[in-house]
């Protein structure tokens, strides 16, 4: 890979000031971006790691919700919010293996936003905020399609904001090979109504299921699924499965996680 | 027997280094002054290349110098070992294979240039400045399209890309017709044979070496069979007499075939650091293996099985397109043809036998030899058809197979396509497997899935295989271009201890477990008393490596072989200083006593006689006490089993779990059971992996899609259940000393016919009937097979 | 940059790069060979070590990360005697390796894996492994390795 200057901050401001260099990049975890600076897909001239940063970790409960910061690793979401946002944990848990869980990041998962990745749908469906450096963005404007998102350039995410669903479920149809989600969904059950966020499916990247959000908000059930169906276009089509395969698994994974909430 | 003898699970001493970190694999080796190398590999499938201007790279920091195929002009090509004869008696096509791309890149990794440097990342830094003028040319993918007139050619010299169209047994191929246009029933079958990357879990590596004071030459590599390729390479491409050139493969992470052959970066490193009079390494990333490594299978069949009335197999045919990528690699030709076609016949007593074999050059990566080689390429046709035949005649697919089984009593059993099968008693294995896997209980289990709403499926094979390769003289006429004996140095120290020095190469097998308990045995100490050396052309005799499940088969005997001249000799000695015959001299638990008397000597009594020959027949024999054995076997060994798998499908997403797996192997007699039962194991969990998971794709411009672990799916422990292995069943090989049969890739070889069978076995209980499914089975074919 | 921290219980120094690996340092300026390198995505699990009592893939963390930090690498394993320790005795005992190239990786997983499971059921083995590749055993036995030195009984191997 390119050679960097390593610097390793103590605080947020330290931080915002390392990558205010030209080509300065984040660094959380590296488990997404180790691997593609040795591809030599990435040359940044300056890597400023976050995991220094006492602030950016965590899990704290609070009312109404769950903030975690934007440097915890996936190991920890998957320990310690077991308790108030179970499904989220459990997410967390599922992310990867062992050692990626205990480098990798939320806020590394959120700012890659991989198609494919796990947190997304998981933000998405509670209707999370992404807190940064500088502002609070909801879930429903930081997605912006496939590795894109809201954050500007030198932008932290420092948290992000969790409400708590009376009831929540994430199912993960591994990819063989990557063990990434070859379609994932998480349905969440709010008083206000349902939330269904499907990762790995579309060419877009994670979105919401509106027609289905609208019928499980009438009837919390499986069956109210029937009749629905998902658009193959605009579906992910590749060596993994097709467009059409892809829209048939959002219908039966969305089904199979009312059916465990 | 000696508690470590033949037959005992001894524990594998190997271990102790391997868990405490202190294996010594190829990359752990650096030398002094080391350079190092980056391969500027082809990102295109075919082109022609006009220029390669190196100029600006060659001024970058730390490097030493650029190499392209102009610096190879007095070079030869990377030699094929095998040479198959065409339908008319033709040899086969036979490009050159260059050690850097010549005029042309034909496959994506294709080498193009190669900076040496002193760091890996100044390397890799200069070859992005080397700039490339290429003329693309349309890439030719699919084997049938390649076979078509006016097709693209991948070698503008040749004239067409087929390299052979083999036919066995040409002479049957009148009567196999015949046979099928009268055939009482008919089962048809077209199939793919997945390609696959072998995926040894050490990526290959290579340091060149160069001494100045004696102008010679060592390659540490990591290979399967370190004199094969001193010979490949000295001779055939870099002309360095083999007496200049060391070849050592240290601890070697799996082979799995894919080290089997000489690559280009092995003749690189040598040439190279020849060249600059310095060690230049080079180290690959799995990235450059997916592009590099030879590939495996890759077969398009279409299989027919003729049956008469009373559902006995009357004939077979087979046109299969076999892929050879861009080059033929080491053996390639001969894994679809004699490991290929010689097995047709399975267990079953089909008379009449016909395939027809057509091998394809395309713009890939070359296909060679991958665990089974061949033999699970014929296993799957064979095994596929026999089901797909059950389920259309509505037998149970056991019984057709027992009906159709060459019997016990018919052993040596000579097959129509020129092979002889020594003993086997497949009614066995398959009633042991069935016993296990408790076939007749399958009914109750499959009702419990069904109540957690999967579909369960049960399928079996039953496999034969051509081991422990092979007679030379005959693999000589077939077109093999060398040998393949394999030789033993057994040399015992004055104090009794043992060094065997082999031609076998270990590299997961336990060879130094195993070995060393044959020995003992024979002699009746205790096997850490005998220690064996491996992979280093400096200190073993000639050998051909570990492949082809040979090393017990083969190896094992030459060691047995060297070991029997030991004891003869040693029975010498031992008679001279009890002033006894020799015949009169019995050797048991390590000592040598006078038959009827107890005048004995204990084995170290006698061997310090051989190196302090003051008592001693000098003016018969000479002192010391060391033997070397060449041995070429008289015929293939021929292990075989049964296998049984049983599966549940998720109908909603097409997801195949494997629940349980059972195989009956009959490996003839065992050394160590336990490293057997490992061999199987793993073998099987590969064969997982080909039915299920692995699948080596391009797109129609010769891009690789899966060339990393991202998409390229690896069995994972949760991919693979508990495997039930038993080998009680044993007919031993009656043509080597052991008695053995080789154990390496049955479970290759019989479990991915099982898995396909078990899921569509799975489909018809559910009623919804597919004729086949491509392997891998992934859940989005299997889901659109159900829903088609 | 010079880095400094403890290996296998050895404080370890030694002059890096920003873009040097851990398992570079390890393997390249350490000399500590047994840490394997299998691939370059970050999937294998050859190169698995500890970090602060914690699995990671040292392919997949800078050498800098590790500043001051305690690195256990599969060197450290053995008991202080040298003998075998638990895991690496089941190892042996069950044939849980067959190559050895998987085998360090595959030893570290266990380790940590039993230190927070204790106890675990075969299912819990098969998903903690999911980041460690074997292509030699099938996996097998080293899941059953891995239960034996948990304390569960398994079968040994075949006698
Ligand atoms: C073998 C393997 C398997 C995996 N499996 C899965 C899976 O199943 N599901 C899944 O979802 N993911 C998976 N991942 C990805 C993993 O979750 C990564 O940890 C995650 O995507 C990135 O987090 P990180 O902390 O490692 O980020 P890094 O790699 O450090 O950074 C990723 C990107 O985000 C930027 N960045 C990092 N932190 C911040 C921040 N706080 N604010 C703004 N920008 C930031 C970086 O500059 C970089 O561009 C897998 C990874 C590996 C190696
Ligand atoms: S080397 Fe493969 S995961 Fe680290
Ligand atoms: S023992 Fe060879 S890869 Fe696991």
């Amino acid at each position: 890979m390119y050679n960097f200057d390593f610097v390793k901050p103590a605080t947020v401001d330290e931080a915002l000031a390392a990558l205010a260099e030209e080509d300065a990049l984040p660094l959380s975890g590296g488990q997404t971006l180790i691997p593609a600076m040795k591809q030599r897909l990435n040359a940044p001239s300056r890597l400023v790691s976050l995991l220094g940063i006492d602030a950016l970790k965590g899990v704290c409960p609070g009312e109404g919700g769950v903030t975690i910061g934007g440097a915890t690793a996936h190991a920890v979401v998957a320990r310690e919010a077991a308790a108030v946002y179970p499904a989220l944990a459990a997410l967390a848990g599922g992310i990867g293996d062992p050692a990626v869980r205990n480098r990798g990041t939320i806020g590394g998962s959120l700012a890659n936003n991989d198609p494919a990745a796990c947190y997304p749908a998981a933000v998405l469906a509670s209707g999370a905020v992404i807190v940064t450096d500088r502002r609070e963005i909801a879930a429903d404007s930081f997605f912006q399609g496939m590795f894109t998102t809201d954050l500007e350039e030198g932008e932290i995410i420092t948290a992000v904001k969790f409400p708590i669903p009376e009831a929540a479920h994430y199912l993960k149809f591994e990819q063989p090979a990557s063990r990434f989600a070859l379609t994932g969904v998480v349905v969440a059950k709010f008083a206000e109504g349902v939330r269904v966020a499907v990762t790995g499916a579309s060419e877009d990247g994670v979105f919401r299921w509106s027609e289905a959000e609208a019928a499980l908000s009438d009837s919390f059930r499986p069956e109210a699924l029937e009749g629905l169906s998902v658009p193959a276009e605009g579906m992910i089509s590749d060596l993994h499965g097709s467009g059409a395969y892809r829209a048939h698994l959002v219908k039966v994974l969305t089904g199979r996680a009312v059916q465990a909430c | 027997m000696p508690k470590d003898g033949i037959g005992a699970s001894t524990k594998r001493r190997e271990d102790i280094r391997f868990l405490t970190g202190r294996g010594r694999y190829t990359d752990d080796i650096n030398l002094p002054h080391q350079a190092h190398v980056h391969f500027l590999r082809a990102d295109v499938a075919h082109a022609r290349i006009n220029g390669i201007d190196t100029a600006m790279a060659a001024g970058m920091p730390g490097v030493i110098r650029i190499f392209t195929a102009a610096d190879f002009a007095g070079v030869g090509g990377l030699p094929c070992g095998w040479q198959v004869t065409d339908r008319e008696g033709q040899p086969m096509q036979e490009p050159k294979h260059p050690v850097l791309a010549e005029g042309k890149i034909r496959h994506v990794g294709e080498i193009v240039a190669a900076v040496v440097a002193e760091t890996l990342e100044q390397a890799r830094d200069a070859a992005e400045a080397i700039a490339l003028d290429l003329e693309d040319l349309p890439a030719v993918i699919d084997m049938k399209a390649a076979c078509e007139a006016g097709a693209v050619k991948v070698h503008d010299d040749l004239s067409s890309n087929l390299c052979y169209s083999w036919g066995f047994v040409e002479d049957n191929r009148e009567a196999v017709d015949q046979a099928i246009a009268e055939a009482a029933h008919v089962t048809t079958l077209e199939l793919v044979n997945n390609r696959l990357v072998a995926n040894p879990m050490e990526p290959r590596v290579a340091l060149g070496d160069y001494a100045f004071h004696d102008d010679s030459s060592t390659l540490y590599t990591t290979s399967q069979n370190p004199h094969v390729i001193r010979l490949l390479m000295g001779a055939f491409v870099l002309g360095i007499p083999e007496h200049k050139l060391r070849v050592v493969a240290p601890d070697v992470g799996g082979g799995f075939g894919t080290k089997i052959f000489h690559y280009a970066e092995e003749a690189f490193v040598t040439f190279a650091a020849k060249e600059l009079k310095q060690p230049v390494k080079w180290t690959s990333t799995r990235s450059e293996a997916f592009i590099s490594d030879a590939h495996g299978r890759d077969h398009v069949t279409k299989v027919e099985l003729a049956l008469d009335a009373d559902n006995n197999f009357t004939a077979l045919r087979c046109l299969t397109y076999a892929n050879m990528g861009a080059y033929l690699s080491t053996f390639a030709p001969s894994v679809p043809t004699w490991l290929h076609g010689t097995l047709l016949a399975g267990n079953y007593r089909t008379p009449l036998i016909y395939t027809n074999v057509r091998a394809v050059f395309t713009n890939t990566v070359p296909v060679d030899a991958y665990r089974g080689a061949g033999r699970p390429e014929a296993t799957f046709q064979l095994e596929r058809v026999v089901d797909k035949a059950a389920r259309e005649l509505g037998v149970d697919p056991a019984e057709l197979r027992r009906q159709n089984f060459i019997r016990k009593d018919q052993f040596p059993y000579a097959t129509p396509v020129a092979v002889e099968y020594d003993t086997g008693d497949y009614e066995a294995t398959l009633d042991t497997c069935l016993g296990l896997a408790d076939y007749a209980g399958f009914a109750a289990r499959a009702e419990a899935s069904r109540a957690r709403g999967k579909l369960r499926g049960i399928g079996l094979s039953h496999y034969i295989e051509a081991c422990g390769i092979a007679p030379s003289n005959l693999v000589g006429q077939l077109g093999a271009r060398a040998g393949l004996y394999e030789s033993a140095t057994v040399r015992v120290n004055a104090t009794g201890g043992i060094v065997v020095m082999t031609g076998s190469h270990s590299h997961g097998q336990g060879h130094e477990t195993s070995f060393p308990q044959v020995v003992a045995d024979m002699i009746g100490i205790d096997a850490s008393q005998v220690e064996i050396v491996h992979g280093d052309t400096a200190n073993t005799p000639m050998g051909m490596g570990t492949y082809g499940s040979r090393s017990i088969a083969v190896g094992g005997s030459a060691m047995v072989r060297a070991t029997e001249k030991i004891i003869a000799k040693a029975k010498k000695i031992a008679g001279h200083m009890l002033e006894a015959s020799d015949e009169d001299i019995e050797l048991k638990e390590g000592r040598f006593t006078v038959a009827g008397t107890d005048k004995s000597l204990a084995w170290g009594d006698v061997t310090l006689a051989a190196y302090v020959p003051h008592n001693y027949p000098l003016d018969q024999i000479e002192p010391g006490l060391e033997e070397t054995a060449f041995y070429d076997p008289a015929n293939f060994t021929y292990p075989s089993g049964c296998y049984i798998c049983e599966v549940e499908v998720d109908p909603g997403t097409g997801k195949v779990e494997v629940c349980s797996f059972t195989a009956a192997d009959d490996f003839g007699n065992i050394i160590n059971p336990m490293i057997v039962e490992g061999q199987v194991q793993g073998g099987i969990g590969q064969g997982i992996g080909q039915a299920l998971l692995e699948h080596c794709r391009y797109d129609a411009d010769g891009q690789l899609l899966s060339a990393s672990y991202m998409d390229y799916a690896m069995p994972r422990a949760s991919d693979v259940p508990n495997i039930a292995v038993d080998h009680s069943c044993q007919t031993p090989c009656t043509h080597n000393p052991l008695g053995v049969k080789g154990c390496g890739e049955a479970g290759a070889i019989g479990s991915p016919p099982a898995v396909v069978n078990a899921v569509i076995d799975a489909l018809e209980r559910a009623g919804k009937p597919v004729a086949h499914i491509d392997m891998p089975l992934s859940p989005a074919r299997v889901w659109a097979a159900m829903n088609s | 940059m010079k880095i400094t921290m403890t290996v296998n219980g050895r404080p370890c120094s030694g002059e890096v790069e920003g873009r040097t690996l851990l398992v570079q340092f390890l393997r390249d300026i350490q000399g500590l060979t047994g840490t394997h390198v299998g691939c370059d995505t970050s999937q294998c699990g050859a190169c698995t070590v500890h970090v602060d009592g914690r699995q990671v893939k040292s392919c997949t963390m800078f050498a800098a990360e590790a500043e001051g930090a305690e690195v256990t690498t599969i060197e450290g394993m053995a008991n202080a005697d040298g003998s075998l320790s638990v895991i690496q005795q089941a190892f042996q005992d069950h044939h849980g390796l067959q190559c050895g190239f998987c085998t360090p990786g595959m030893v570290m997983a266990a380790a940590a894996l039993l230190k927070d499971n204790p106890r675990p059921s075969e299912a819990e083995v098969r998903a903690h492994l999911e980041g460690n590749l074997c292509r030699c055993t099938g996996y097998h036995n080293i899941v059953k390795a891995i239960l034996a030195a948990s304390g569960q009984a398994v079968a040994v191997a075949a006698e």
